[in-house]
């Protein structure tokens, strides 16, 4: 039954499933096995970062099409729903609305970006696309009555996915695990009592259980797409177009197809993190950074794999979450030293990843996954 | 080869000038000329560099942006250290500003032939890889720039020399009494001079034939006894050396300058080579004065879309020419 649900694409390393199947469960837990706020954003954010990266690994690695203009996607869905509570009213028909339309804008904007394809060639596609998404990041900074320019849009939740729905209106028993690792290296005797607590599961647990849902669902998904007819042809596209069309497969209908599939699923993962987030704005759904962030992590966990961009939003999203506190103790080790200091202040951790990137494109060209299925196959 | 028609370049020029002096009067329109060609200029230094190194080693360089952002910084450092100390003549300002361009121009071209030789050379002839690796570059340029320059915005007074206007005498018919920026027409002039300078190189001179040949084959030329690696390193540097040069003037031209500068001015750069024609130093000549005079004539009429407007010309002229308005043979 797994094999069916994984389409056959099983993750062909020990290491790997174990690793999968510890992300996995500690998204299924979430709140009640992190009692910390800040874990728990974590993770949702986590959740929705997945569907994004691997949305994109459809188009990347399976496809070899660089877009940087794979963020308009997600800000169509995050905007949607933020505009559409903001005018319709905070109410779950509103969230459908807004979600409706960004899903109809997102398949215009996949068809033209398709099409583009067809015109010119690929280098030129990825250069294109990236002043393309910063002409609309300049126009959504000026439309300032639509868009709230650079401050963004406050998202106004349906009362029934906010912090005020008691869902089971009662309290809900919680092991937090960092806590009990904690005690039982310091205090085994009462570290389970210590560890335990019980929790309020409110409207945002609701909302983070959709998005972890519609990530795994997203996932699967595009693992049945890929292993697909349609997936092959993909492949075949990569591999080489020219044959491909000589085969006499359109290529830019596949092309398009993939931009069509990426695009909706990103503009999903963009809603849900609208309604996860509660505040959007250019800088967290449109700016150059976030499109390099979602890179990063294709190319760390390992293109084309689709399970390389799942690990990599995860351990990308770790980084970026813990990171900044190594290099404070880092920071700490040698304090007299200024060019030390300059190096390893916290605010430089995206110095950090981005020498990790650039080694990882040398070294590891196949990304996390890529290695352990290489030492896999080596003593099998 | 080379033919006296106007080609779609030409037109395309005329056009938007034409356009821009039907929807404004005739002031308006020399002076927003002007500023245009003197943006135009700035954006050639930048994106030729970028243009070259696609055309002739076939490297994308995205990290583009960051080395623009470098000689901006290493420019103004001299320029606000030094600046106060020299003599306040015409004289002892030109001493100032040359030393600021030379310093720009081998901090960015020294870095970029480091950058060439320690991530780029890796990844020749991988594009996908070129890019990735690149942005992770600038990721990596940036942050440094951060870490030692800090991330606030430093501001760069103008000097005396290039601040001020030169105002045309009331008796020229139709435009007297006209301010023209010194700063801007002397940009708009330097940015003719290198571009003659290059062109003049390119195809004038025997290291220009080899480098031309190098485009076109570069299989060949090794054949017949030129060792390319040297050149294409030379080349690098060269762009590199541009890229500062030109974000040290728009340095001056902004009076502020940030890290994240590069970010915004390679969009600007894409634009024109796209324009242009991946790897043509011509066409990125065209594409840098369409870029700048559009950007000042919309953003005059409709401030919001300036930036909007010039990816939209971009975007159509992609539809009308797939490979910009001068192709390069085989890109």
């Amino acid at each position: 039954m797994i094999d069916a649900m994984l389409s056959g694409d099983r993750p062909a390393s020990r290491w790997l499933s174990a690793v999968l199947l510890l992300l996995l469960a500690c998204l299924a837990g979430g709140p009640f096995l992190f009692a910390d706020v800040r874990a728990f954003t974590l993770l949702g954010t986590m959740g929705v970062f997945i569907l994004v990266a691997a949305a994109y690994d459809l188009m990347l690695g399976y496809a070899h099409m660089v877009s940087f203009a794979h963020t308009l996607f997600f800000a169509l869905g995050a905007y949607g729903v933020a505009l559409a509570t903001l005018h319709l009213g905070p109410t779950l028909t509103a969230v459908a609305v807004g979600v409706g339309l960004a899903l109809l804008f997102s398949l215009l904007l996949a068809l033209v970006l398709g099409a583009l394809t067809l015109r010119v060639q690929a280098i030129f596609f990825a250069l294109a696309t990236l002043a393309v998404a910063f002409a609309c990041l300049h126009l959504v900074l000026q439309a300032y009555p639509l868009t709230g320019g650079a401050d963004g849009l406050r998202v106004r939740l349906p009362a029934a996915l906010g912090p005020g729905h008691d869902v089971f209106q009662t309290r809900l028993p919680g092991l937090d695990v960092p806590r009990l690792l904690r005690g039982l290296w310091s205090d085994p005797a009462t570290a389970w009592e210590q560890a335990r607590y019980s929790l309020r599961f409110t409207g945002r647990h609701l909302v983070y259980y959709a998005s972890i849902a519609l990530a795994l669902g997203g996932v699967l998904l595009l693992l049945r797409v890929v292993r697909s007819p349609f997936g092959q042809v993909l492949l075949a596209i990569r591999e080489n177009e020219f044959r491909a069309r000589a085969l006499g497969y359109r290529t830019v209908r596949y092309r398009t197809a993939a931009v069509v599939l990426a695009g909706l699923l990103t503009c999903l993962a963009g809603a849900a993190f609208a309604l996860f987030n509660r505040y959007v704005s250019p800088t967290n759904t449109l700016s150059f950074d976030l499109m390099v962030f979602i890179l990063l992590m294709c190319v760390i966990g390992g293109m084309g794999t689709l399970y390389g961009a799942v690990l990599g939003a995860a351990l990308f999203l770790l980084a970026q979450g813990y990171l900044q506190d190594v290099l404070a103790v880092l920071a700490e080790l040698w304090p007299e030293q200024p060019l030390w200091q300059a190096l390893f202040a916290p605010q430089r951790w995206l110095l950090w990843l981005g020498l990790l990137f650039v080694l990882c494109v040398y070294w590891f060209p196949d990304g996390i996954v890529g290695r352990l299925r290489a030492a896999r196959a080596k003593n099998p | 080869m080379r033919t006296l028609l106007p080609g779609p370049h030409h037109r395309l020029l005329s056009l938007v000038l034409l356009a821009g002096l039907l929807s404004m009067g005739v002031k308006t329109w020399l002076v927003l000329t002007l500023s245009g060609l003197a943006m135009g200029s700035m954006l050639f230094l930048m994106a030729s560099g970028m243009t070259l190194a696609f055309g002739l080693l076939r490297v994308l360089n995205l990290a583009h942006g960051a080395l623009i952002s470098l000689g901006a910084f290493a420019g103004a450092t001299w320029w606000v250290v030094r600046a106060q100390a020299l003599p306040d003549t015409v004289w002892g300002q030109w001493l100032a500003l040359l030393p600021a361009m030379l310093l720009a121009m081998s901090v960015a071209g020294l870095v970029g032939a480091v950058f060439e030789r320690l991530v780029i050379r890796p990844v020749y002839g991988n594009y996908l890889k070129q890019m990735l690796v690149t942005v992770g570059g600038a990721i990596i340029l940036t942050q440094l720039l951060q870490g030692f320059w800090g991330a606030s915005p430093i501001a760069v007074p103008r000097p005396d020399l290039l601040r001020g206007s030169l105002v045309l005498p009331q008796s020229v018919p139709w435009v007297g009494g006209l301010a023209l920026e010194k700063f801007r027409l002397l940009t708009a002039l330097f940015g003719l001079g290198v571009y003659a300078l290059v062109i003049h190189a390119l195809e004038r001179t025997r290291w220009g034939v080899v480098i031309r040949a190098g485009v076109e084959d570069r299989e060949m030329v090794e054949m017949l006894g030129h060792r390319m690696a040297p050149v294409f390193l030379a080349v690098f540097t060269l762009g590199a050396m541009l890229a500062g040069l030109g974000g040290m003037f728009w340095g001056l031209y902004q009076e502020v300058i940030t890290a994240h500068m590069g970010d915004e001015l390679l969009i600007l750069v894409i634009v024109v080579i796209i324009l242009g024609g991946l790897g043509s130093v011509r066409g990125c000549f065209y594409g840098a004065l369409l870029a700048g005079l559009v950007n000042l004539y919309v953003g005059y009429l409709l401030p919001a879309l300036a930036s909007v407007a010039v990816v939209g010309l971009m975007m159509a002229v992609l539809m009308w020419r797939p490979r910009g308005l001068i192709p390069v043979a085989d890109t």
